[in-house]
Order: C-alpha cells, then structure tokens, then sequence
C-alpha cells in the first residue's frame, strides 16, 4: 500500500538532515518517527522524539544557518517537505498558518528551559 | 455585531468549504477563548457508495493544500489517499512526456470525496469529505444530517428551517452548498446583492482495474492531454488505488465529446491493450464547474464559501474551498460578522482569487492555441524533454507546466514565469530544433524511398 502515501520514505537510521548542513525546507512526519541528535565530537546525545504530524527543520525557515540537529529515522518514516518560498507565500495570505509553528516553538523553547533548569 | 460565548453558527453544507470553514471557525474560537456552538447541515452521507455519497469531482488535493494541512498538523491519514502522485505526463499527438515533482516526493493526493463510485465493493473506502466532517466533529461540530428547505432573517439572527426538524435561530449562517442552484437561490433570499456564479458541465468517470495494471499503465502519475479535439480544455487520467478516474474539462461536455476523448489513440493507449474502455464506465456524472465567480457573496450574519462564491478556474476547487473558508472563518471569529466585516477582510481574497481567475483564462486561451498547433507541441515536448533529461536543468518550462496541471501556483505566478525571456528563448529554440528535425527526417525518408524505387 505504499502508493497511498505522500512524502519521501526514509529507511532506519537513515538522515533526514544533517547538523551544520545548510538547509531552508521544513519537514513534517506523515508516518512514523525520527530521533532528534545533537552532535559533538565526543558524543551524540538524543535531545528528542518526534512523531506523526509533529515538523522539524523550522529554524531553517527563519535563519540563514545550518542545521542546528541531525534529525534521523527511528525505524521506516514518510516526510514531507514544505517549500520556504511555498510556505511564506502562504503565510502571506493566511497569517494564521504560522500560529501553530509558534505554538510548536513556544513549547520546544519551555522544554528547553525545564532541561536547563534540572541540570 | 460579533461572536461572543454561546453565539450559534450554521454551515449550511459539509463538503469541504463548509468542513474546513468549521474546523478553523472552532480552532480561531480555541485559540481566542471563545465558546461556540457549530452545526453542520448536510443531507448527503458521504459513508455511502456511488452518487448519493459524493460531491462529484476528480479528487485532487493539490501539492499546496497538503503542504498547508500538514502545516496546520493536518496529515491526510493513507486510508483516505488513493494514491500519491509524483509525476504528471503530458500526452500529445506528437508524444508525451513525464514531469517529476521538485524534490522525489508523492505530494500531491488522489482521494475519493464519496465512498467509492457507483458499483464498488469494497466497503473499506473512505472519502476525503467524510474525513474532513469527522475532524470536524472531534472538534465539537454538530452534524445535522438534513436538507435545509428555509432561511429567514429575524432582527438578531438567522431562522434555519430543515425539512424533518424545527426552525433554529443562529447568529451567523455560512452558505457552503457549492453550485446547487436550489440552495443558492434560498441565500439570495437572506443575501438580496449576492449574483450567483456562472457555471459549465464538466465531466468525471472511474474505471475499475487491478492495482497492478493502474500501476504498469499509468503509475503514480497524473496523466493529462493537450489533444486537439473539440471543446476540451483540459483532460486527464487520475491513477487510484484499484480505480482510474477520468476528468474532462470545457464547454459544455456531452457523450459524443467525451467518445470523442476516449477513442483518441493517446488516451487509448494509457489502458492495458484488452480492457474494455468503452464499456467500463459504471459510474460517471457530468457536474457543474464554477467559471465566473459569485458576487458579492455575504451580507449581515451571511457569508457564501467555496465554490457558491469563488473558485480556481479549472483547477484545484478543494484549495480555493480550504482558502475561502479560512478567509470567511478569521473575520467571523476576530473581528465581527457583519457586511462591513466581511467587506474589509473577506470579499480582498475573493477579489484575489477572481482577478487570478481572469489571469487564468488567458493561460487556457494560449494552451488552446497550443493544443490547436502541431509545431508548438512538438517544440513544448521538445524543451520538457531535454529540461527532464538534463541534470541541474533550471525547469524553467517543466516547473510553470507543472504548477499549470496541479493548481500548486496562483496563475499571476505561472504567467509571469510563462513570460520569462529564458523560457520564451527556450521553447522558440525547441520549437525549431524539434519542426526542423521532423522535416529533415521527413525529407530524408521520402529521399530513401524514392532510392528504393
């Protein structure tokens, strides 16, 4: 029944992105889950799980940057990839499309603190 | 005059306008902090197979919509995809050629909007306008399952009358009934300045057939035809799982024009060499397309949606509905609900759709021409090829045609990159390569046979 999919499928462990790569695309997850990593020399350390409908890649949107995460597949995953220039253009017509990325970082910026905090 | 705590909304259809009207109404009033109450009128149960559970239409949800959804953390489960698509072919008398989508992804969706067609089985399909009722409804819409018969306007509301049911009084009525003549003329009632859209037939069948022989014969790709056949602008094969639906779009399409399209060779040849085209047809309806916008489409407590107000000419009538409930759905909820509300905020994004539009239907009178012209086919056939063929290409020509088929661009966009003197170099230098070569060829063949002689 793979036809009745959209998106990309990405096998396990397979990279979606790769942290310092350079990248302007969204991703949201139709089927499955990826293991958000972040990178250093000495260690990989898992920082989160995303699931269906959940998207990563945002900070892509709005900074000229490389990746700041590797993101890789837990298992077999669909994404999709939204456009930047799609994405702003229709933002531009409907505002309201950017109330749930907000809300997404809202919560992502609080679970970084509560992290901070612990430690 | 405004939506507060308690306020009552009707949503006078529960095809996708009025679905996503509901949806976004509710999650604007979540994010405000504003306690609505919503019902959904609609007579038609989507759950059923065939006619009287669908809303007749080719069942593209376009690339656009569904990055948009899955913006708005809408993902369209894959029980309601009948298939993704990745690739469009153009078929002409001259060839055919395939274009990819941008990146290597299905993003575009073929879904059924009823159950199944007429003669269908498998009682397992499930239909994009049910899905949609449904998301609804988890988000706290009542579905009245009734024909609205009456409108009256009150001092402070709106009377809703149905045919099994009592009068309910609402503070704000949304007419989502698409181009159902009966149902639009009740909103005229309520809604005096509003002039109803102009319409034409179009036409849409669905072929049953194996998975495997959709896959070998037409694969996840749309298939569309530029023919020089009478009063089709625009005709496509769209792959399903275990069905094939057939679109046709122009003026006026009756039987004769629709054989006409069937028997054409290159459509023929999109089937498996012994399936009985001719004869495969247990579900077909020849529905009305919106061509001209509806005017002036609200009124005080009143506003029209989808295709009843304004829609995309040709293409992608799910994206125009999902773009005029959301516009109609923000002012209610954060700013009012009277004429001058829906003035400032709404009737700007109809006015953009309608002017799009006009756009749009010089983009059908050049393909007309082209459809018409063997020497510019073959020159189109020509720049796609050698675009898709060749690796970091700038898919100047592929990109504007793909947009043209799928709805994914606003036609401004696609004219202005139809403009661009790169491409307009691109398809006269192709256009003379590919007529000049044929002639050679033809001059070198008639050279040969003459030898033979």
């Amino acid at each position: 029944m793979k036809s009745k999919k959209l998106g990309k499928l990405y096998k396990d462990k397979e990279i979606i992105i790769k942290q310092g790569e350079k990248g302007s695309c969204l991703y949201v997850i139709q089927e499955g889950m990826v293991d958000v990593i972040h990178e250093t020399p000495e260690r990989e350390t898992k920082v989160a799980e995303l699931s269906e409908s959940d998207f990563f890649g945002e900070m892509g949107l709005f900074e000229d940057d490389v990746r700041s995460c590797t993101v890789r597949a837990a298992g077999e995953v669909r994404i999709l990839t939204i456009d930047k220039r799609n994405f702003f253009k229709s933002i531009k017509r409907d505002s309201s499309l950017a109330y749930r990325l907000l809300e997404k970082m809202s919560n992502r910026l609080r679970e970084a603190n509560e992290k901070i905090n612990k430690t | 005059m405004e939506l507060t705590d308690g306020s009552r909304i009707a949503v006078i259809g529960g095809g996708p306008a009025g679905s996503f009207f509901s949806y976004y109404a509710l999650e604007y009033a979540r994010r405000f902090g504003l306690d609505l109450e919503l019902d959904i009128f609609e007579a038609k149960d989507f759950t059923k197979i065939g006619s009287s559970g669908c809303n007749h239409c080719g069942g593209i949800v376009s690339e656009s919509l569904v990055q948009e959804l899955a913006a708005d953390g809408l993902v369209i489960p894959s029980e309601i995809i009948q298939r993704g698509i990745n690739t469009y072919t153009m078929h002409t008398e001259q060839g055919k050629r395939s274009i990819h989508a941008p990146t290597d992804e299905h993003r575009i969706a073929a879904v059924f909007r009823g159950s199944g067609p007429r003669g269908c089985l498998d009682k397992s399909l499930k239909g994009f306008d049910n899905y949609l009722l449904g998301l609804c409804q988890e988000k706290g819409a009542k579905l009245i399952p009734e024909k609205v018969t009456l409108l009256e306007r009150t001092e402070n509301g709106v009377m809703v009358g149905c045919s099994k049911s009592d009068m309910r009084k609402y503070d704000l009525v949304i007419g989502a009934v698409g181009l159902n003549i009966n149902a639009l003329e009740l909103f005229k009632g309520i809604c005096p300045s509003y002039s109803l859209p102009e319409v034409t037939r179009a036409y849409i069948s669905e072929f049953i057939m194996k998975p495997g022989d959709i896959v070998r014969s037409l694969g996840s790709s749309m298939h569309v035809f530029l023919l020089d056949l009478p009063q089709i602008t625009f005709g496509a094969l769209i792959p399903k799982y275990n069905y094939i639906t057939l679109v046709l779009l122009g003026k006026d399409i009756d039987k004769d024009i629709v054989q006409n399209f069937i028997n054409s060779h290159q459509v023929r040849s999109c089937f498996p060499e012994d399936f009985p085209v001719k004869r495969a047809l247990p579900c077909q309806c020849y529905p009305y397309i919106n061509i001209k916008q509806g005017n002036n489409a609200y009124a005080d407590r009143v506003v029209l949606i989808g295709d009843s107000a304004s829609s995309k000419l040709y293409k992608n009538g799910i994206g125009a509905a999902f773009i005029t409930a959301k516009a109609a759905a923000s002012p209610a909820v954060f700013e009012g609900i009277s004429k001058r509300h829906f003035e400032k905020y709404y009737k700007p994004i109809c006015r953009d759709l309608d002017s799009d539009n006009w756009v749009g239907k010089w983009i059908f009178r050049v393909t007309r021409i082209i459809q018409k012209s063997a020497v510019l086919k073959r020159g189109l056939l020509y720049q796609v090829g050698k675009e898709q063929a060749k690796e970091h290409s700038t898919l100047r020509m592929s990109s504007a045609l793909w947009d043209t088929f799928t709805g994914s661009a606003g036609y401004r966009n696609i004219f202005r990159r139809f403009l661009h003197p790169g491409l307009l170099f691109g398809l006269i230098r192709s256009t003379l390569t590919s007529n000049l070569s044929i002639n050679n060829r033809h001059t070198h063949e008639k050279q040969e046979a003459r030898q033979t002689l």
